[in-house]
């Protein structure tokens, strides 16, 4: 294994690992429709105890992709957290809401009532999907940071004597004090956001078709104009954005000596240089179209959930590498262009990177045992009689 | 000029206040969750073995407040894994090719087990067989614990740095052996004191609750049989801890002595040192330990200090005086005093300097920079160092909160004994009030070891004010305010909850 290959292999997982994140937002998709898809209190709750029963999986895989980012591009942790504070701060406050919200809304004693925590659920199904959509799309569209590895010897040098905090001795840096809301004045990451937050939704509709058996679900209308509706929105949103970024200059690295270059074409290039990824990509696109429509046409159809799900997974992490792969710079600066960050001069050292390559061999492990228990938990599906019978939420 | 520096200064000490207090929030509540989960791993083995249904809503009715805490304990643990990234900048960027590490693998190995087993155990009593639902509680609990291990280990890194270099490179610290950084024997001791007091605050829990029920004469067999399990468990983990709580002391004493001589107030070293019992600090001032010998009013027990420290009645320990001014140690080696340390990290700092310009050049005087800093980074934090009491952490809290954190592991015992003993309707009293109080002794434990390590991010190589990311203080102030606000909310909400579901007790045939 040479460094260069445990780079491109650290860069696979952790973009596997945004895919996973962006599949199990169907957790977020469906609670921005608690109020919609269920009409009734009962309605409402089943709506929350499907979710409910795989919030963890989301939470957890966003807590490793952020583990793994951090471990395999430490300097992208800690340009990207450290730089767009404001962006994952508040992407950080709605799950911390999401989390406490299953366990609290339904129990004795809640002294804010059980709609605060449905809306608290519905804040995050948006502000989630939205906003970390957004950031992904940062890595196409580029952020306002500067890095300078010096700063943390050269300014100490130039004031030994400073007794106090000099600013100055900070590696990255945001070049304004937006602190990453600025994100949200690039269109094109809006773009990206909605699409993310329409997918989610379509995801959540079609998880809720699977798994939630009671007569008002049943009526194929409630989940058709929902999934409908999103599947409109999303697939403007998203074609859009692909669009836009097969047509516009990309990030580019000269192998040879680092240096960043803007290319007219590059994410085009990128896929038609890799081309197995342009296959996979469009098979994740018709898995996606497929069991969207599917689902549509077809009321006794309940494995629409799977396909997109599958579908999606292939998708984005062929969206994301993209942004590294084929001497491409993923986390690009706007404001410093040889700033920006590539996966030869943010990675881990190639003895971590090794390290971590063996725990990752228990990753196939780790799917299979989450596979059984899923599979045991979701075999029968989710009536009200349940939920009055046993633990729920 | 100074206004502004001021402002800066400012921002470094939010970063840690929110640093503290999210870190302070989730320790309320992850105790409890490795306590009970072994509390509940046992009450569901007996219902297992017995096939009795008295154990399987025993079992149930724990894993019912355990779910309430759990859910508080992820919310306010998913913030402080992003923190290190949000507020610690620097920090992230020269130690996350180490500290990454330990992070990733919680969360492959530790937090997938964990939520994925959770939600059999919530949700599979009847989708599950009996078999695959008591490993499914186990391994909940087994989660949470190889997590504790992994976020442990990271923690422990700071506390001693092992198993790395700094590549001048690179300009950061990057990681030599895993093992080294996995196993030091610091991180085997924080995890298993911290294991064991969590598993004490688990039983303190367990009595606390179900003495209530015998004080209102409701669900005795549940509560007396509760009461047993949590008292037995309680003063085993006891036992544990005070074997654990004497080897950590020894560690510190060799790889934070500051710590220890704050935890003591020990101004001025030397041999045979008492171990002081109380002492008159004022907890709002540090105290003047460049001209007081030793703290007022004190109350010690000879030799028993140096016991602790070095495992001799008569060892050595030395004081915060003698760690500014350097001293020498039983071995016949000498501890550099402050002010040459922060000669030699001045001396690192501009080789590194020094080094990066040249590099590329082809100049001949890259091996002698490459030397230097070498012999020198070890003190590399020190040259970001201009005054003494910069590296004296704040005596008072160090002093207090270890003092609440022993004697409260004291109390614990003679609790445990008396439960098991004679149990009377003043200890069931005394069990309820112990709740509160174990929280307290949970968070001195934390306190001693956080505020012992500071000004260090990590020991000798990174002060705060050089680890933090580019912001404004009030950005920070603002969160910190907005977390303190929704924390404080929530618990409130989960203590009344709590109180709630305890009030309704466990679904068993005898009300």
């Amino acid at each position: 294994m040479t460094y260069i290959f445990l780079q491109h292999y650290w860069c696979f997982v952790v973009a596997l690992l945004a895919a996973l994140l962006v599949f199990l937002m169907f957790v977020q998709g469906a609670n921005t429709l608690i109020f919609s898809l269920g009409r009734t209190a009962d309605e409402r709750r089943l709506v929350v105890n499907a979710t409910g029963r795989k919030w963890e999986f989301t939470f957890t895989t966003l807590v490793t992709f952020g583990g793994a980012f951090f471990a395999s591009y430490p300097l992208f942790y800690s340009t990207s957290f450290g730089g767009a504070y404001w962006l994952w701060m508040v992407i950080l406050f709605s799950f911390v809401l999401q989390a406490i919200s299953y366990e609290f809304q339904n129990k004795m004693g809640n002294l804010l009532g059980a709609k605060t925590f449905q809306w608290l659920l519905v804040l995050n199904g948006i502000l989630g999907p939205l906003l970390l959509g957004g950031a992904v799309a940062t890595f196409f569209t580029g952020s306002n940071f500067i890095v300078d590895k010096g700063n943390i010897v050269d300014s100490q040098i130039l004031n030994p004597q400073s007794s106090i905090f000099n600013p100055q001795l900070i590696i990255s840096r945001w070049a304004n004090a937006s602190h990453g809301l600025d994100a949200l004045l690039n269109p094109w990451n809006l773009v990206m956001g909605f699409a993310v937050f329409f997918l989610a939704r379509i995801l959540g509709c079609l998880y809720i078709h699977k798994q939630v058996e009671d007569k008002a679900f049943d009526n194929h209308n409630r989940i058709v104009q929902p999934l409908l509706r999103s599947t409109i929105l999303f697939l403007g949103f998203f074609l859009a954005f692909v669009a836009h970024i097969l047509t516009c200059e990309g990030y580019a690295v000269e192998p040879q000596t680092g240096v960043v270059f803007m290319e007219p074409y590059k994410y085009l290039h990128n896929l038609l240089d890799m081309w197995p990824l342009l296959v996979v990509l469009l098979i994740g696109v018709v898995f996606v179209l497929f069991g969207i429509l599917w689902s549509l046409t077809h009321k006794a159809y309940k494995r629409g959930f799977w396909v997109v799900g599958f579908g999606t997974v292939v998708t984005v992490t062929v969206l994301l590498l993209l942004t590294a792969w084929n001497d491409t710079a993923y986390y690009p600066s706007t404001a410093d262009l040889q700033s920006s960050l590539t996966m030869q001069n943010s990675s881990s050292s190639e003895f971590t990177l090794r390290t971590m390559f063996y725990v990752s061999l228990l990753i196939p492990f780790v799917l299979a045992y989450i596979v059984y228990a899923w599979r045991a938990i979701d075999k029968k599906e989710l009536t009200i009689d349940e939920i009055n019978a046993d633990h729920a939420y | 000029m100074t206004h502004l520096l001021n402002i800066d200064m400012a921002m470094v000490d939010w970063a840690r206040a929110q640093f503290a207090l999210t870190a302070i929030y989730h320790w309320l509540f992850v105790p409890l969750t490795l306590g009970l989960a072994v509390v509940m791993g046992i009450m569901e083995t007996l219902y297992y073995r017995t096939g009795k249904e008295f154990w399987k809503q025993t079992a149930q009715f724990w894993q019912r407040l355990f779910g309430i805490n759990f859910a508080m304990g992820i919310a306010t643990g998913i913030i402080l894994e992003f923190e290190f990234g949000t507020n610690w900048s620097n920090y992230s960027y020269l130690v996350g090719d180490i500290f990454g590490a330990p992070l990733a693998v919680e969360g492959i190995v530790a937090f997938f087990m964990e939520s994925t087993f959770v939600a059999v155990m919530f949700f599979g009593w009847k989708k599950v067989s009996k078999g695959f639902h008591l490993a499914s509680t186990w391994l909940t609990g087994l989660g949470a614990t190889i997590s504790a291990w992994w976020i442990l280990v990271a923690n422990s890194w700071m506390q001693h740095p092992v198993g790395q270099a700094f590549n001048p490179d690179t300009m950061r610290n990057e990681m030599t052996s895993f093992a080294e950084v996995a196993l030091s024997p610091v991180a085997v001791d924080k995890f298993v004191h911290t294991v064991l007091s969590a598993w004490v605050l688990g039983a303190v829990f367990v009595v606390g609750v179900s003495s209530w029920y015998l004080l209102k004469k409701r669900h005795q067999e549940f509560a007396c049989k509760s009461l047993r399990v949590g008292a037995i468990f309680g003063l085993i983990s006891s036992a544990l801890i005070m074997l654990s709580g004497h080897h950590s002391a020894y560690t510190v004493a060799q790889t934070q002595p500051m710590k220890l001589a704050a935890m003591e107030a020990l101004y001025k070293g030397g041999n045979d040192q008492a171990l002081t019992i109380i002492a008159g600090i004022n907890p709002f001032q540090q105290p003047d330990y460049e001209a007081e010998d030793e703290a007022p009013l004190k109350i010690a027990v000879p030799y028993a200090l140096s016991f602790l420290a070095t495992n001799d009645l008569h060892g050595y320990v030395p004081g915060v005086r003698d760690i500014l001014d350097g001293y020498t140690r039983p071995d016949g080696t000498r501890e550099l005093s402050l002010d040459e340390k922060i000669e030699r990290g001045r001396s690192a700092i501009s080789a590194l300097a020094e080094y990066r310009k040249q590099k590329g050049e082809g100049d001949s005087e890259l091996p002698a920079l490459q030397s230097s800093l070498k012999e020198n980074m070890p003190y590399f934090g020190y040259g970001y160092v201009t005054e003494r009491s910069q590296v004296v952490p704040y005596i008072p809290v160090c002093f207090y909160a270890f003092r609440v954190m022993v004697g409260g592991g004291c109390l614990f015992i003679l609790l445990f004994l008396i439960m098991l003993w004679k149990p009377k309707t003043w200890s069931y009293w005394l069990a309820i009030l112990c709740i509160p109080v174990a929280y307290i002794v949970s968070e001195a434990g934390w306190l001693v070891a956080e505020f012992g390590r500071q000004p260090w991010t990590i020991q000798d190589m990174l002060p705060t004010w050089v680890s933090v990311s580019q912001l404004g203080s009030s950005s920070v102030m603002i969160t910190f305010l907005l977390f303190l606000i929704l924390f404080t909310t929530l618990l409130a909400v989960e203590i009344n909850i709590m109180c709630k579901a305890i009030k309704k007790g466990p679904e068993t045939n005898n009300p």
